[in-house]
């Protein structure tokens, strides 16, 4: 692993007890990267992301922000911004003063303290609201303040503890992509723990995507995506279709929306069917087809021609070339 | 009106009358001083002792100090044992009971015979000396009210994670408590230097074993010595717990507000 990485971790381990939670685990990443950390709850995730804030003690191994080994510093000494899933915003202070905490821990003058408060309240799109108390506010307003209060004194890495949990649907997509704009225009390193496929795919630069303690792949969501490299990448991240062994051997998948129901000019195979199930998502239309007792699953856009019906057969087709391999591990 | 509220009703009559009935007795009592006629004449006179004056400013004083030492010692170590050792909590449970089911005699001799002037800590040996020790028992005596109303004030507020919080943005322990912890259980706080107080102005048994001229035993001295006075003393110190016992109510109103929405 090259020395230049603004983000480095080596080998860390994490145990409680017998239970080993973080299993040696290295990886490094430039500045300016939106890394998430993918994963089941109880892969690691989120105990590597509070090691790197210092909340937790690794048992072996490095971290390195900025060429310097920060692993032995405390919490308070690091120099970096967090946001929690349940918020953690100070109750007894107001909006202004929760933003102004860690400058005002930082011993930053009255005046600029202001200024660097007006500037982010005008950043996550709440002017004018310094004067409100957390409780006034919505729960998606909550966690933008405590966006704006994490990255006020300018910390060296910004880390996201599942930020988007504890809101609702909506909230939470338009939320990734403020998040996502505000750390593009700042370009400040940011670390994103989530189980939430979609969040970890939309959001980031590269994923790193976990299970039980060890990464499984790290790599640029399209990457992970399309390539996986393990059968838990495959399986974890989107829907996967196993298909026949009989046509494609053993351990062989494909997405849902690789199949068509028409050629198109890349298919070369095609397979017969029977349509079992019909999952109307509004946009994309889930068929459930039987084909020799191996049921799979496509997704075709929703086009206002009459959909197939229950029972019809069907002709799939699929290119060769999209169909994934998947390894023992 | 039915019959199963008419039950209700007469069962809470009969536990109403229980307390109120001495309490209205002991008043139109203290109101009798001037024969044939009621009139606050108790009152008048139990305002001009001059022991009056002092015993109460003494002890208020002592309550103060004892509350503050409360929240200096309790504070902390609960937040300690909340966010680090929360294995430690049954014994502290055990621990703040303690003065509960140890009499205050018991307590009072213990700290004569350890601090008495002929000791390595002479506490005793001197009126300030002497102070401190009362503050320190106070302290004790009201722990199970401070322990548990701070308990409850910080189990209302998600420690661990504002600790986290205002950790991450550099600030340290002490700054923590100081501007994250105790603003958010302040009202918690109140309380229990409510009951403290409430408390300490009646005390007896430690204040007179100890010979410091507190209210309480002033209210014993006239308890014993005089006829109608005492009730109008029994009445004011009525007066003195239910006005602590309000101002909890009426904080009760600033606790924290929880923000915890999803949308």
């Amino acid at each position: 692993m090259s020395d230049q990485h603004f983000l480095r971790v080596d080998n860390l381990s994490k145990s409680y007890g017998a239970n080993q939670v973080v299993k040696g685990v290295s990886f490094g990443f430039d500045k300016g990267e939106f890394i998430s950390l993918l994963g089941p709850s109880g892969c690691g995730k989120t105990t590597i992301l509070r090691m790197i804030a210092g909340f937790e003690t690794p048992n072996g191994g490095a971290i390195h922000v900025d060429g310097k080994d920060i692993t032995g510093l405390r919490p308070n000494e690091r120099k970096l911004g967090m946001v929690f899933q349940a918020y953690a915003l100070f109750p007894n202070l107001t909006v202004g003063d929760n933003i102004a905490f860690g400058l005002k821990v930082a011993g930053v003058p009255r005046e600029q303290r202001r200024a660097r408060v007006d500037e982010m309240l005008k950043l996550i799109g709440l002017p004018g609201y310094d004067k409100r108390y957390p409780y006034e506010m919505s729960g998606g307003q909550q966690q933008r303040v405590a966006l704006a209060r994490a990255i006020a004194p300018r910390p060296r890495l910004l880390l996201l503890d599942e930020p988007l949990s504890a809101l609702d649907a909506k909230i939470r997509v338009s939320l990734r992509e403020q998040i996502r704009a505000i750390q593009r225009e700042l370009g400040i390193t940011t670390v994103f723990v989530t189980h939430d496929q979609e969040e970890a795919l939309s959001i980031s630069d590269r994923v790193v995507v976990m299970n039980a303690g060890n990464i499984e792949q790290l790599g640029t969501p399209h990457d992970i995506y399309n390539r996986p490299a393990t059968r838990f990448a495959a399986t974890f991240v989107g829907h996967l279709n196993a298909l026949p062994h009989a046509t494609f051997g053993a351990d062989r998948a494909i997405r849902p929306e690789l199949i068509s129901l028409s050629p198109r000019p890349d298919t070369d195979t095609t397979l017969v069917g029977t349509v079992s199930d019909i999952g109307f998502m509004g946009s994309v239309l889930r068929l459930k087809v039987d084909v020799e007792g191996t049921p799979l699953s496509i997704d075709t856009f929703n086009a206002n021609a009459a959909p197939p019906q229950r029972g019809d057969q069907v002709t799939l087709h699929l290119a060769a070339r999209d169909v994934l391999v998947l390894g023992a591990a | 009106m039915k019959a199963d509220k008419f039950w209700s009703w007469l069962v809470f009559g009969l536990g109403a009358a229980y307390f109120l009935v001495p309490l209205i007795a002991t008043f139109e009592f203290s109101l009798k001083m001037r024969r044939g006629y009621y009139s606050f004449d108790a009152y008048a006179s139990v305002f001009a002792d001059p022991d009056f004056q002092a015993t109460f400013l003494y002890s208020s004083l002592v309550g103060l100090l004892a509350i503050v030492v409360g929240v200096l010692v309790v504070v902390p170590a609960v937040y300690f044992v909340r966010l680090r050792l929360p294995h430690l909590r049954p014994l502290m449970e055990f621990i703040t009971l303690l003065p509960l089911i140890i009499p205050a005699i018991v307590l009072v001799y213990g700290y004569i015979r350890l601090y008495n002037s002929s000791s390595v800590i002479p506490f005793t040996g001197s009126a300030l000396g002497t102070d401190i020790l009362l503050t320190c028992a106070y302290v004790t005596l009201a722990l199970p009210y401070m322990y548990r109303a701070v308990d409850t004030g910080m189990r209302a507020i998600d420690i661990k994670t504002l600790t986290e919080a205002a950790q991450i943005m550099g600030a340290d322990t002490p700054r923590i408590i100081a501007t994250v912890i105790l603003p958010n259980i302040l009202v918690a706080v109140l309380s229990g230097a409510f009951l403290t107080f409430a408390i300490v102005i009646g005390e007896f048994t430690i204040t007179s074993l100890l010979n410091r001229p507190g209210f309480g035993p002033y209210l014993q001295i006239v308890g014993a010595n005089r006829a109608y006075e005492p009730s109008a003393l029994a009445i004011l110190s009525f007066i003195i717990t239910w006005g602590a016992m309000g101002m909890i109510q009426l904080l009760a109103r600033f606790a924290p507000r929880t923000s915890a929405r999803t949308d």
